[in-house]
């Protein structure tokens, strides 16, 4: 008896050594937005699940980004994981900063990630970050507007609709904009919307030996139909808004339509904070008939740098939080709506998803963006909205700037496309691209 | 007649130096009165200045999400920590340069000067790389250090200002008398300068309360301090105003008290000399 007792006070003090010795503490970097904040507060499953305690480090996105690269590049090891997106993941796998996911469970089933995400964060066909969640964009518009006006939305509709639809919307005695977009400086801002909205003009950033196409009809045709559009329609001072300055326009009833990240769509049908929640239709973005939308393509994902100690521990939270099972447990306690979307195959497969009035809508513009061949032409990059070489971010904030500034009338759209290839040219030649 | 006139340009002065005085509150008035709206309201076109649904909610959902009393702490250790260590090291220095200037005296002032116009992402690297070597990245001893030396040269001048208007032969005196060097700096300059070392104080506190480059590149999840805190809740996609308003307000409550009840010391003693 008094063995026994010994053995099992033995076997208890060991298995609570061993489970002290193999729990780690990860810190974990991440942008301030709803799905994320939402995954913060389910850490205690995960610990309960692993043992493993979580250290969060919210950060604004720029931000962020500022501070992984610097942490990344110097090989800091002040986190575990990271929160990257869709630019950074092949050029940081590419350059080894990065442990290959290449090693999941077989539970985590893999294969279920959507093609066009798992390509979105592979370099070389290894995944380097696992999409947390994804985001196309799409037209989001109001019924009741679009109906006055006498009009019905197609489920694809061209650029042209969208300009005529945008002028018989307005209505600046009932300061109704017909349509609101993105003109604000920056790469990730105004500069998405214009590159994905430039594809579908027949565009590209660079022809097939690097060189920079803003000398070429198409920008001209992209950037003086975006100008036109937003002059007659758009709200005044489209030149400076940007994601939010447009979700709080539309929220407000003063836009008949915005043509944004489909993550938008929850933030406009929920009446807690739009006073138009009944009235949103969706649509994908327009085209031009040349074969290719005006959608873009992101995620928000998952990565381990290379280096870190607690690769493991790093890696059992990564199949956590981006696992089947997370998507199942918040669907649970917060309803379908409120999942993390844009991940996972099985999530647009699952029945009870289907009745999300945007979830298809969703899925059917991430599935016609396709990141290994975003234009019309041929290009030498991957990515939609932005081309996946370290030089670019530099590069599109600076032309974003000369585009905003004609947007806001300072220079002509000839000038700024003038300035947007001398930029462009300057730092490609600067860099060793030709 | 003179005193109409007199009475007139004091009222007209009086009110100007309301509205200045105002205007420059009101972005801090804003966001207290932001943090205690729903996110409807914060959004809301026309603005909504003061009706509108009062709700506590953004301050019980920041307390809920974040740890302020460890951020506080943070910022309360290194604000006071690198003030205390600038004014060790400035108060013999602006003793030297004040009294016992040499020929390179103005030259060395406005170098120390000139290394604050050197944009700080310029060393963010080096700075960086020496923090992973020495094992100071996300430590507040770290971050105590960086401030200390980047408001240092602030320090030092508005002490050297403050020290210049003292008569050097108050201190001739105390030396004739027999006080040894360390005497003379304790106890018979700081008492002589203690409102500007305390404005000193004060002013380089405020300084490294908001300091936030530095304070987000250095830390990371045990360091951060309310600057940290603030852009935690920073979001370019999605409305939270009112959510980042309850947090700054909570950032900014400790510094804008401490400035309320010194204010008499601050305004005394940046004005110190500047009427002979």
């Amino acid at each position: 008896m008094k063995m026994t007792l010994r053995a099992l006070l033995g076997a208890t003090v060991s298995l609570t050594l061993a489970q002290g010795a193999m729990a780690d503490t990860i810190t974990i970097a991440t942008v301030n937005n709803g799905d994320m904040i939402r995954m913060q507060g389910y850490t205690e499953d995960f610990t309960a699940k692993t043992g493993h305690t979580v250290e969060w480090v919210t950060l604004e996105e720029n931000v962020l980004r500022e501070r992984v690269t610097t942490d990344i590049t110097t090989k800091g090891g002040q986190f575990d994981i990271m929160t990257i997106g869709m630019y950074e993941t092949p050029i940081w796998g590419k350059n080894g900063w990065l442990v290959p996911l290449s090693d999941l469970s077989a539970e985590y089933d893999v294969a279920d990630i959507l093609p066009a995400m798992a390509g979105g964060l592979s370099y070389d066909g290894t995944l380097y970050a696992a999409p947390f969640y994804g985001e196309s964009s799409m037209i989001m518009y109001r019924t009741d507007l679009m109906e006055k006006a006498g009009l019905s939305m197609p489920e694809a509709p061209t650029w042209e609709f969208i300009r005529e639809a945008a002028a018989k919307m307005t209505d600046r005695g009932a300061d109704i904009n017909g349509i609101c977009l993105r003109g604000k400086a920056g790469w990730g801002e105004g500069g998405a919307f214009i590159t994905a909205m430039s594809n579908s003009f027949g565009a590209r950033w660079f022809d097939e030996n690097w060189k920079p196409t803003f000398d070429g009809e198409a920008w001209a045709n992209t950037l003086n139909f975006f100008k036109g559009m937003m002059d007659e329609s758009g709200p005044a001072g489209y030149a400076t808004n940007g994601f939010n300055e447009n979700l709080s326009l539309f929220q407000q009833g003063k836009c008949g339509m915005w043509i944004d990240a489909t993550v938008a769509a929850s933030f406009v049908t929920n009446p807690k904070d739009s006073t138009v929640a009944d009235k949103v239709g969706f649509a994908l973005a327009p085209d031009t008939g040349l074969g290719k939308r005006s959608n873009w393509l992101w995620a928000w994902a998952l990565a381990i740098p290379a280096g870190t100690q607690k690769e493991a521990a790093a890696k059992q939270f990564i199949e956590w939080a981006t696992s089947k099972g997370y998507i199942e447990m918040v669907a649970a306690k917060e309803g379908w709506a409120n999942v993390p979307p844009g991940a996972r195959t099985s999530l647009y497969e699952n029945p009870e998803y289907q009745k999300v009035p945007f979830a298809k809508m969703t899925l059917d513009s991430i599935l016609s963006a396709n990141p290994n061949a975003p234009t019309v032409d041929p290009v030498p990059y991957v990515g939609v909205q932005f081309a996946a070489i370290p030089e670019f971010a530099g590069i599109a904030t600076d032309v974003s700037q000369e585009f905003s500034n004609a947007y806001a009338g300072q220079q002509t759209v000839e000038e700024a496309l003038a300035k947007a290839q001398a930029i462009a040219t300057e730092a490609m030649e600067a860099a060793g691209y030709n | 007649m003179a005193r109409a006139a007199t009475n007139r340009r004091k009222t007209i002065n009086t009110i100007l130096a309301w509205s200045v005085g105002l205007l420059i509150f009101f972005p801090i008035l804003w966001t207290i009165l932001t943090s205690f709206k729903t996110e409807g309201d914060a959004i809301a076109y026309p603005p909504k200045f003061l009706f509108f649904d009062w709700t506590l909610e953004n301050y019980s959902i920041v307390q809920e999400r974040s740890n302020y009393m460890r951020y506080l702490w943070n910022s309360v250790i290194i604000a006071g920590g690198s003030t205390l260590l600038g004014i060790i090291i400035a108060v013999p220095a602006a003793w030297s340069m004040a009294f016992v200037p040499s020929k390179r005296t103005k030259d060395i002032l406005m170098w120390m000067l000139s290394t604050k116009m050197l944009p700080a992402v310029g060393v963010l690297y080096p700075i960086y790389l020496m923090f992973i070597k020495l094992g100071l990245l996300d430590t507040r001893l770290g971050l105590v250090i960086v401030l200390m030396l980047i408001n240092l040269p602030i320090i030092v001048w508005m002490l050297y200002t403050y020290f210049k208007e003292i008569p050097a032969e108050i201190l001739e005196a105390a030396r004739m008398d027999g006080a040894s060097l360390k005497s003379e700096l304790l106890y018979v300059l700081t008492p002589m300068a203690i409102p500007g070392i305390a404005s000193t104080i004060l002013l380089n506190i405020i300084l490294a309360w908001n300091e936030a480059f530095w304070t987000l590149n250095l830390t990371a999840a045990k360091a951060g301090t309310l600057t940290a805190f603030i852009a935690s809740y920073s979001s370019p996609e999605g409305l939270f105003y009112a959510k980042l308003s309850a947090a700054s307000t909570m950032a900014i409550a400790p510094i804008l008290i401490l400035g309320w009840f010194s204010q008499k010391q601050l305004v005394r003693g940046l004005t110190f000399g500047a009427v002979k």
